[in-house]
């Protein structure tokens, strides 16, 4: 029978009584469950907006902001998801400039991993991220897609040294091998055995990675940490960081008195748009490469009187850099393995067709402009060619197929990654400045990040080598095996 | 009739929805309703038998440590390979160890203590990059059979460079996850004389990686790896002639 039995229901104080009328039991419940729904979503801490909301804004309120969307971003947004204590603890939001990764660091470079290096740290981060990448499936598959292939590549690094050199080469084949590296010396005469296209004139010594290196497709591995990323929840937002809003006080230190600043809101505007959203957030993730230096500077490190700690820059800058893609008939086989020559020219094997890609990092005095990404040819046929036709004599007759260029989050301090936070600056943290060495070294490096973030220190050991605190108190921290 | 009606509304109002279930009980249109409406739990658990899956592996592929300490490396790489059923023959012994039709073995091997592993035959079984830790430490591996793993990929090839200095048989005829990029490092095998690529389905252009790789490997004798129909035709119908795999280079094309 209609009419008494609604007032009867719990729902007598929410509702209107309108003595006698009443709605269809079956309504009832959806309204109620519905109003339910949205007086606790307008309730304060909610992302409810009457107004209703634009699409591709991020979120008002956020925990960790990462600014930049590249592999070393990505990175971080996943392990801070993967060791996150419980389900959806943290709000993690990546912004990324370009949604056409056009000028990207991660997905203009070569590809290449090795564990040849001369710092352990360095050769540890390496040895962490290729046990990741064979692993990769583990890690960061998602149900119902399909395996994930980074395509890598297990030819390893060889290293050429002079005479001069050779000393330096072999102590720090010492320490990879101490570190876990397979790493084998190579006398000349072994090297024109194995490999006998190389011509060993001039060469000491050489030192081959026997496991865990190579190359492999950067594109996959950042579509792979962003996918698993995505869902697990972090939010995707293009989107360009124009300023942040800082709370600062001076604080007297033993040192003087310092200004110490907190980042409070980041504004990021949106692509082809004035409309702006200021996210209010707890930490700040810098990992914009090359354009670091310029976010640091929107949070004020680096703008002060030169000669105080408030006026110590962040000293990564971009440095273009180019690949030559070539092709040569009768060039090295399937076993060429990617080949860095006593003068810093470098070249690899590129699928099976007898196609080739390399370069060389410019001496410092001719770097190129950073205006652009436009690739200069010259460079190739004055600088490039000639130490590769030495080395390899069968390169003398080769074809340049294509070019392009890329930048280096050039550290111009140490060529070190410059890994956590600020000393004025208590929010911001950097995770930048790998100096062509930043994909290789991309999931430890995140994985490092996330602990500390997380657990408030760093847990793998010795990583406080990179903090900011060393362009502070002016030890370097150097790379000699720089490609 | 009106109590009941207003007690069953009443205990749909007192339950908050939680998780993705949005209608009550009891599930109307039946269990396939109900696993529908708790579409996120199922995606969790379908994630978590994919972990179990790899931990399985992982276990299964587990390093011998009890045996390799009390009676050496050789006896802990036989146990290794006859726990997974395959087959092991020592150097000097004519005859293979191997498993009954049970799966069950004697431990007669332990008494062989010193004396080098130099067969090992391991078709079809789940070893990977893991389960190499058992095998690593072989000075005078002579002959590796590795058809039809399914787990072996590019990085357990990869790590195969440690038998480059006695290693001289080797079949990977099956394995699927295999590609051409993985018998890239199988150059640092210098004395490989018989390599079996035959049904490796995730090589791409099979005609040319088999010469890649007979090119990479002077001295080894490649088998498998043919192009799907016998001799090349060209487009008007006439047939090629084949040349010699010697005479041929990469990236020429035959006259």
């Amino acid at each position: 029978e209609p009419g008494p039995r609604v007032s009867h229901d719990l729902t007598t104080g929410l509702m209107d009584n309108r003595g006698g009328k009443c709605v269809l039991s079956l309504d009832l419940e959806k309204e109620v469950v519905k109003f339910r729904k949205k007086l606790k979503d307008s309730l304060p801490g909610s992302d409810w907006n009457p107004f209703g909301t634009t699409k591709g804004l991020p979120p008002e309120r956020a925990d960790v902001v990462i600014v930049g969307g590249g592999v070393m971003g990505w990175s971080v947004a996943y392990w801070l998801k993967a060791l996150e204590p419980q389900r959806d603890a943290l709000r993690v939001v990546v912004i990324e400039k370009d949604p056409t990764y056009s000028q990207a660091s991660t997905v203009l470079s070569a590809g290449g991993i090795r564990q040849q290096f001369s710092l352990p740290e360095n050769i540890q981060m390496s040895l962490y991220s290729a046990f990741f990448l064979r692993t990769i499936n583990e890690h960061l598959g998602v149900v119902n897609e399909p395996p994930i292939d980074i395509q890598f590549n297990h030819s390893g690094y060889l290293f050429l040294a002079l005479e001069d050199r050779a000393a330096e080469l072999e102590e720090n084949v010492r320490i990879q091998r101490t570190e876990g590296a397979e790493v084998s010396l190579l006398s000349p005469a072994q090297l024109k055995k194995k490999y006998p296209w190389i011509n060993t004139d001039g060469v000491a010594v050489a030192s081959y990675g026997l496991e865990n290196e190579g190359w492999f497709d950067p594109w996959s591995l950042l579509n792979a940490f962003r996918r698993k990323a995505m869902s697990m929840g972090v939010c995707q937002c293009f989107g360009e960081v124009v300023s942040f809003t800082i709370s600062s006080r001076e604080i007297m230190t033993p040192e003087g008195e310092l200004t110490f600043s907190r980042i409070n809101y980041v504004r990021v505007q949106m692509p082809n748009s004035v409309e702006y959203q200021p996210v209010e957030c707890s930490l700040v993730v810098n990992a914009a490469g090359p354009w670091s230096q310029k976010l640091a500077e929107m949070a004020g490190i680096g703008i002060g009187p030169p000669n105080t700690q408030e006026g110590i820059k962040l000293p990564v800058e971009p440095r273009k850099r180019y690949i030559f893609v070539w092709h040569c008939p009768d060039g090295p086989g399937l076993d060429c393995p990617m080949l860095v020559d006593t003068t810093g020219a470098y070249f690899r094997r590129e699928g099976v067709g007898g196609n080739y890609l390399g370069s060389l990092s410019p001496a410092e005095e001719e770097e190129p402009d950073i205006q652009d990404l436009e690739v200069d040819h010259n460079f190739f046929q004055e600088k490039i060619w000639p130490y590769l036709a030495h080395r390899v004599p069968v390169f003398e007759s080769l074809k340049v197929k294509s070019a392009w260029a890329g930048y280096y989050d050039y550290n111009t301090f140490d060529q070190n990654a410059v890994l956590g936070p600020h000393p004025l600056v208590e929010n911001m943290l950097f995770i930048t400045g790998f100096s062509g060495h930043g994909l290789q070294q991309s999931p430890a490096a995140g994985k490092v990040l996330a602990e500390l973030i997380l657990n408030g220190k760093f847990s793998t050991t010795h990583m406080e080598k990179f903090s900011f605190n060393r362009f502070v108190s002016g030890e370097q921290v150097l790379e000699r095996n720089i490609v | 009739m009106a109590a009941p009606r207003a007690l069953q509304q009443c205990r749909a109002f007192a339950r908050r929805p939680y998780g993705s279930a949005a209608s009550p009980d009891p599930p109307k249109g039946g269990i396939l309703q109900y696993l529908c409406n708790r579409f996120y739990d199922i995606e969790y658990l379908v994630g978590w038998s994919a972990t179990l899956r790899y931990r399985n592996l992982r276990r299964k592929n587990a390093y011998c440590g009890y045996i390799k300490d009390n009676y050496g490396d050789n006896a802990a790489a036989a146990y290794f390979v006859l726990s997974h059923r395959g087959r092991v023959r020592f150097q000097g012994q004519e005859t293979w160890y191997c498993v009954d039709r049970r799966g069950n073995f004697s431990y007669d091997f332990i008494e062989l203590q010193g004396v080098p592993v130099v067969d090992i035959d391991l078709a079809g079984s789940v070893l990977n990059y893991n389960g190499l830790d058992n095998l690593v430490k072989l000075t005078a591996l002579k002959s590796l059979d590795l058809s039809r793993c399914p787990n072996v990929d590019d990085w357990t090839l990869s790590r195969l460079q440690v038998f480059k200095d006695s290693l001289e048989e080797l079949s990977l005829a099956g394995c699927p996850q295999v590609t051409e990029r993985g018998l890239a490092c199988l150059h640092l095998l210098e004395h490989l004389r018989r390599l079996d690529l035959s049904h490796l389905p995730s090589v791409s252009t099979p005609g040319l990686i088999r010469i890649l790789v007979e090119e990479m490997l002077p001295r080894c004798e490649v088998v498998g790896l043919a192009p799907a129909a016998g001799a090349q035709t060209r487009r008007d119908g006439r047939e090629e002639p084949a040349v010699p795999s010697g005479d041929r280079r990469a990236g020429e094309i035959p006259a």
